[in-house]
This record gives structure tokens, sequence and C-alpha cells, in this order.
């Protein structure tokens, strides 16, 4: 289950004297939800649409089930599904007929399948309207069908969720674990809104400035990331003098308008809470934080 | 790759802008058909005025071929211009529209889909030719009636009715020949960019160009214009001269295919290396 299926090897694109991605090894295995994490610009767009063939790399390879992009490369995507930034699609033709003409092109895909696709996405009943008249949300999950016509087993998706509402935010990211958990498809989603990967993959990269920054185990990687307790407390002065008496269990804390950043170990909480409640403070909320925003912050920081 | 071209095709004639051609042929050759037979001859009259005083014409003179044979002179510059409409949008079209990003990540080669939309392109010129073709000599023969065939170029030569007919078909065919390469320019044109106004842009100023380079008697012009496909863009009309000079249209044809082939090479050598970034 642990196969790689997807791997990209010192791959580079320069464009004139700037290289949007430079040496990116990146490796996406069989049934992860590889989240690929980069501020707007940071070269992720450009990374898939070298892995997609859009873009033909300057340097490095990409292997996809073993094949060669370069040199297999109908044999490397045939079992590919993507979307790749915002979803266009011929305007004037229906979803039904778009998909019809994208099976074609993918292999041997039926009339069932089309609206087994449709279905999926909630579409089936706008299938035969033609595409100008669906709203952004409705042609972005018309992009994920056209992603998913051919059955694939690697889905990529590109910022699937932009421009999207928070339903409809919510809507793609159950369509996600959808996919993994019961339909076991690899996914490679890219996003720049760190919430959505912390939601949905267990393996993600961080690219920053086209260059990779970490690669591993969301878990893993969250654990290296700093842990903290939101405290909101008062009063303030008995507050602080609890603190300072508990250098046991928290590492550090600083104050700001009434509300503490305790840096500690969350099995260290409710001891604190005791301790606070037993020195007749009024504790409304101890909020855990161990967020992989923390993490990519510092790490684009630090890459900067 | 017929199923490639089936879709290819129903992408293209489901959209509107592949009408807009037809639209204007249906609109333009009518008006001047029927204006023609109102007129009732005068064009023909003022262009024979001064040969009227020397000979004598029997028949109907002006009718439905003379006519058809007035509007095969679009084929310089109008036909051309609605071909480049719509091969100019085959590849940028897609660029506009963003729909590479829907195609080209797909198992089947770039190749294959250049071949496809090329194809496509080559059945769209030969259609549209031969629409104007019906229409044109069809409606001429219904308004005006049939009879001898009147040439006016250098000199008068007037063809007997029972010629018209095939040098029209063969005409036509020459004519589908030289479109093609016209669209296959266009094609090419359209292979660069991600606009498809620039394809029709810069195929009707390499027209232009080569049009004008051609009739300026300048010694280096001379040189140049032998190179020039402009140089075969009437190669239809020899169908209406007497002898028909069939080796000079031979090396007609051989001249536009060769065009016509650098320009789909070009266009494929373009193509397959293209960056989508659209």
């Amino acid at each position: 289950m642990n196969e790689t299926i997807l791997q990209t090897r010192q791959l580079g694109k320069r464009y004139g004297k700037r290289w949007a991605v430079k040496n990116l090894n990146l490796e996406v295995r069989c049934s992860d939800v590889f989240g690929f994490l980069g501020p707007n610009g940071a070269g992720k767009s450009t990374t898939i649409r070298m892995i997609l063939s859009l873009v033909k790399p300057t340097e490095g390879a990409t292997e996809i089930f073993g094949h060669s992009l370069k040199s297999h490369r109908s044999e490397a995507l045939r079992r590919v599904g993507g979307i790749v930034e915002k979803p266009d699609f011929y305007q004037y033709l229906s979803a039904y007929k778009n998909l019809e003409i994208v099976g074609a092109l993918s292999g041997d895909v039926k009339r069932k399948r089309i609206f087994e696709v449709l279905d999926l996405v909630g579409l089936s009943d706008r299938a035969t309207d033609r595409v100008k008249t669906y709203s952004h949300g409705m042609k972005q999950r018309l992009g994920i069908a056209q992603a998913l016509i051919s059955d694939p087993e690697l889905v990529i998706l590109d910022e699937p969720t932009n421009g999207l509402d928070p339903q409809g935010m919510k809507e793609v990211r159950d369509l996600i674990v959808h996919l993994s958990h019961d339909q076991k498809k690899t996914i490679v989603l890219s996003s720049h809104l760190l919430n959505e990967i912390e939601m949905v993959a267990n393996r993600m990269a961080i690219i920053h400035n086209g260059e990779l920054v970490v690669q591993g185990d969301v878990n893993t990687l969250l654990d290296e990331g700093e842990k903290y307790v939101i405290l909101h407390a008062e009063p303030p002065q008995k507050v602080l003098s609890v603190l300072k008496r508990q250098n046991k269990i928290l590492k550090n804390f600083s104050e700001k308008e009434g509300r503490f950043e305790v840096i500690m170990d969350f099995a260290g909480i409710p001891e604190l809470n005791k301790a606070l409640v037993d020195a007749g403070v009024q504790v409304r909320a101890l909020i855990p934080r161990r967020s992989l925003e923390d993490l990519f912050l510092s790490m684009t920081e630090r890459a900067t | 790759m017929i199923r490639l071209v089936y879709y290819e095709l129903i992408k293209l004639f489901l959209k509107k802008r592949t009408y807009i051609g037809f639209g204007i042929v249906l609109l333009i050759v009518p008006l001047v058909e029927v204006a023609m037979k109102l007129e009732g001859g005068r064009f023909l009259t003022i262009a024979m005025r001064g040969l009227s005083q020397d000979f004598l014409f029997f028949g109907n003179l002006f009718n439905g071929w003379f006519v058809a044979y007035q509007i095969m002179n679009s084929l310089w510059f109008h036909i051309p211009l609605l071909i480049s409409f719509v091969a100019g949008d085959q590849l940028a079209g897609e660029a506009t529209a963003g729909t590479y990003r829907l195609i080209l990540i797909r198992p089947v080669s770039r190749t294959r889909i250049f071949i496809a939309k090329y194809i496509t392109t080559l059945i769209y010129t030969v259609v549209f030719v031969f629409f104007l073709a019906g229409l044109s000599i069809g409606l001429a023969v219904i308004l005006l009636g049939r009879g001898d065939l009147i040439v006016i170029l250098r000199d008068i030569l007037i063809l007997p009715e029972a010629e018209v007919a095939w040098r029209f078909m063969i005409a036509y065919l020459l004519a589908a020949w030289t479109m093609i390469t016209i669209a296959s320019l266009s094609f090419f044109f359209s292979s660069f960019v991600e606009n498809a106004i620039g394809p029709i842009v810069a195929t009707m100023g390499v027209l232009i160009v080569f049009s004008v380079i051609s009739v300026i008697p300048v010694e280096l012009f001379e040189i140049l214009k032998r190179f020039l496909f402009t140089k075969y863009l009437n190669m239809w009309q020899k169908m209406f001269q007497d002898p028909i000079p069939w080796d000079e249209m031979k090396i007609g044809i051989l001249f536009m295919g060769t065009w016509t082939l650098a320009f789909v090479l070009g266009a494929w050598a373009v193509f397959v290396r293209k960056d989508i970034l659209s």
C-alpha cells in the first residue's frame, strides 16, 4: 500500500532567468491524500502543470506509476485525472458533451460513467445545460467530474476550492474524503489554505519560492511544530502569579490584553486548569493549538 | 483518430463563430446575383463596350456561369479572410478558452490532437469553398440561366457551354487547394498565440504584403516572387484559359502543397513543444 506512484526528481522550470520551480523532489504514495502547500506564487501550479505534461520541465524528471513522463507519456497519464487551476470548459456545450469529449481523450468512457461522475458531483440534473449557464461552484464541481471521468487511480487537484463559498468548500472537502476513503483513490491536493490540508491530508509537502521546504507525514510534521495553549482567564494578576509557579509543566508564556499564550505540552492542561481554579481564577477558555499554520508560517519565513 | 476528428468536428460545428463565414456567403452571394439580374447585363455591356463595335455576339452571354465566375474573384481576399476566422481559432481558441488544460492532460499525444485539429480545419475549408461553389453556381444558373461563358481578362475568351461545368468543378478543386494553404498559414500562426485575432490579422497581413510584392515590378521582388505562395493563389483562373496550362498547374499544385506542408510542420513543431500557461 505504500508503493510510490508519483515521484519527481530534481524537477525544475526556469522562465528566463527566474526559476519558478527548482530541485523539487516529491514522493506521493498509494492511497495518500497528499497536501501540496505553499503561498500564492510558490510554484505549486507550475509543478502540477509539469506533472500533467502541460509544461516541459527545464530539468529533472517525473515518474508516474513507474513510467517516465518524458519517454512514456501516455502510459504515465493513463491512470491520472486532474484539474489545473480554474476549471475551463467549452462554454457553448453541455456538461455532458464536455465530459464526452474529455472521455474520448481518456479512453473508452461510456455514457453510464459520464452520468456516474455527474451524479457524484451533484450535476446530473443539469447535464444537458450549457456550461455557460453554470455558477462558479458548479463549474468547479464539473472540473472535479472531468478529473474523475476515466476512473483514475491518481487524482491531482490544483486549488479545487478556489473561489467557493464556505458551503462549497466543505462539499469539495467531503468529496475528497469520499474519493480517498470509499473509492481508494490517491489524491494530490494543492492549496494555499492551511486548514484545508490539515483537514484532509495524511502527507504533505510545503513549497516556497519554487523550492521544497519540507515533506512528510502530516502528524509527524505537526509534532515538530511548537504546541501552545491560549488561555482566557481573570483576573490577570492572579493568572500571572499561577503561571509563574507552574514552571514544571510550562515552558514559557506571554500575555497580551488579557489573553495568555502558554507554551506547554498538552498533557499538562488538566494540571494547569486545576492550579488556576484552586487559586480562584475564573477560567473562560483553554484552547490547545497545534496548528499547521504555525509550521507553515515558520517554514515559509525560514525559507525567505 | 476518427473519434478525435469526430469530436473536433462537434466542437467546431456547434460553435457560432463557425457559421459567420457561411452566413456572410449566404447573404452576399444572393445579394450580388439578384442585383446583377436586376441590372440586366449592364455590367457585361460596359466591359465589352469597345468590342461590340467590331464583333457580333450571339446567344445569352450574361448568364449564370458568367456571374458565378465573377463571384469566384472573392477567392482573392474575402474567402481567405473568412477561412482564417476559423483556422486561426483552431489552436489559439483553445488557449483563449483555457481548454488546453482540459484536453492536453490526457493520455492522447499532442501530435494526435494536432492531427485531429488539422484534419478538422481541412474539412471546414473544403466544405466552405464548396458551399460557395454550390450556392454561387446553383443560384446564378437558376436566376440567369446557362449559356457560353465569356471570360474577360487580358483578352476575351468564350468557352462553349458544354465545357463550362467541368472547368468550374476543377477550378473549385484548385480553389480549395489554395484555400487549404491559406488555412494552414492561419493554423500555423494560431499555434503561437493565445488569442484568435492575432492569426487572422497575421494571415491577412501576409496575404496583403505578398500580393503587393507580387505586383511591384522591382528586380529584387522578381526573385522573391517566385517563392511566394500568392503566385499561385489564382491557380483556379487557369481553368478558364484555352488551352488549359496543365503543366503550369501541376507546378502550382506542388508549390502550394509544399507551402502547406511547411506551415503544418511549423505549427506542429510549435504545438508539441508549447508550454501551456493559459
